[in-house]
């Protein structure tokens, strides 16, 4: 089966990792910007990142001919230092040009602090002053539910925003259907220990429809699977969905999303 | 599908993890010391299985959530351990 993986941090992963996705199908791998799983100790780590996502990693994934495509943000983990979520917000439009850059990402909040969401507002504003689309990252397990509420009052607050043009990652059952009904697409990320099972994410699928729906593997340095999305595509098998609705949910949907920024090209 | 098929296909992965869950549960009462917040919100969120209704995932995710609605002044830390401890 051919597929999408629409949030993947490739940074972390080794080239067998590369090779199990192409063969498993994998049609273009996108990649957000993320914390390290360490606090950077400056805007120059910021900036050989956003060097490596928009130059390095697309050429380590064309070695498997695999597209490959980036968001640029600083993680909410790190917003919490105003000062260096200040510096790093003025070198991103430096970026945003390059050719595999598609959009401002993974914003959000982290511990739903207000120093987060005063950082959150001003990517959203980056986001609408240069046009692009959004990924947003709600917060972790106790945190999400309250995260989610302020993310999306914050979006909708303001109004330069299409709602269309926002994907909201890492719903679950208590927060998909405020994201689904505030007009945003949505992200459902299998993880083996937190967030969604392939099992609950194909109940979400059957209960809401999945016109507005995605599925990533979020694979990076932690406990994660890179062959997460195509397992899902298994599952749903398993319910009997046809080949065309696995399709449609695996490759059509985020090729949907993620073409409304003209540089994305799936195989 | 039939709840036939499935029970076919899911209930012998939902035995295994409901015996875990138990096993878990023994694992803690063994234990000594005093527990702190997250076994009773566990064990409140395990209230939730007894819905009669299809929203028992939503509501165990729920019980586990943090229920204010105003950002905080200063983060904790920056992981989260998987259920509210109440009011700071």
């Amino acid at each position: 089966m051919r597929y999408i993986e629409p949030h993947a941090h490739m940074v972390s992963r080794t080239t067998d990792d590369y090779l199990s996705m192409v063969t498993a199908g994998c049609s273009a791998v996108c990649e957000p910007a993320f914390w390290a799983g360490f606090d950077r100790s400056g805007v120059q780590g910021f900036h050989d990142y956003f060097c490596q996502l928009t130059d390095y990693e697309p050429k380590r994934a064309a070695k498997f001919g695999l597209p490959h495509f980036c968001w640029l943000c600083i993680n909410p983990k790190e917003s919490e230092d105003m000062g260096l979520a200040a510096e790093v917000l003025s070198i991103i439009p430096g970026f945003i040009d390059r050719p595999t850059v598609l959009g401002i990402g993974e914003i959000g909040l982290n511990k739903n602090t207000r120093n987060e969401l005063a950082i959150l507002e001003r990517h959203i504003d980056l986001a609408a002053r240069h046009d692009q689309l959004i990924l947003v990252h709600t917060p972790h397990l106790e945190d999400k539910h309250k995260g989610t509420r302020l993310i999306l009052d914050a979006i909708q607050a303001d109004s330069r925003i299409q709602p269309d043009r926002v994907i909201i990652d890492h719903v679950e059952e208590h927060t998909v259907e405020m994201v689904l009904d505030r007009g945003h697409w949505a992200g459902m990320t299998l993880y083996p220990e937190s967030k969604c099972t392939a099992a609950r994410a194909v109940d979400i699928i059957e209960c809401y429809g999945g016109e507005r729906l995605w599925l990533n593997s979020a694979c990076d340095w932690g406990i994660s699977v890179p062959l997460a999305v195509p397992y899902a595509g298994l599952e749903m098998r398993k319910r009997q969905f046809s080949a065309g609705r696995i399709d449609q949910l695996l490759y059509g949907n985020p090729q949907k999303f993620l073409s409304q920024n003209p540089r994305f090209k799936a195989l | 599908m039939t709840r036939q098929q499935l029970l076919d296909l899911y209930f012998m992965d939902a035995r295994a993890k409901l015996i875990d869950l138990a096993a878990f549960l023994d694992r803690v009462d063994r234990g000594e010391g005093e527990p702190d917040f997250r076994l009773a919100a566990f064990r409140q969120a395990l209230e939730a299985l007894h819905q009669g209704e299809p929203v028992r995932a939503k509501s165990v995710l729920l019980a586990l959530s943090d229920p204010t609605v105003e950002p905080i002044a200063k983060a904790p830390g920056k992981g989260a351990c998987g259920a509210w401890p109440g009011p700071a």
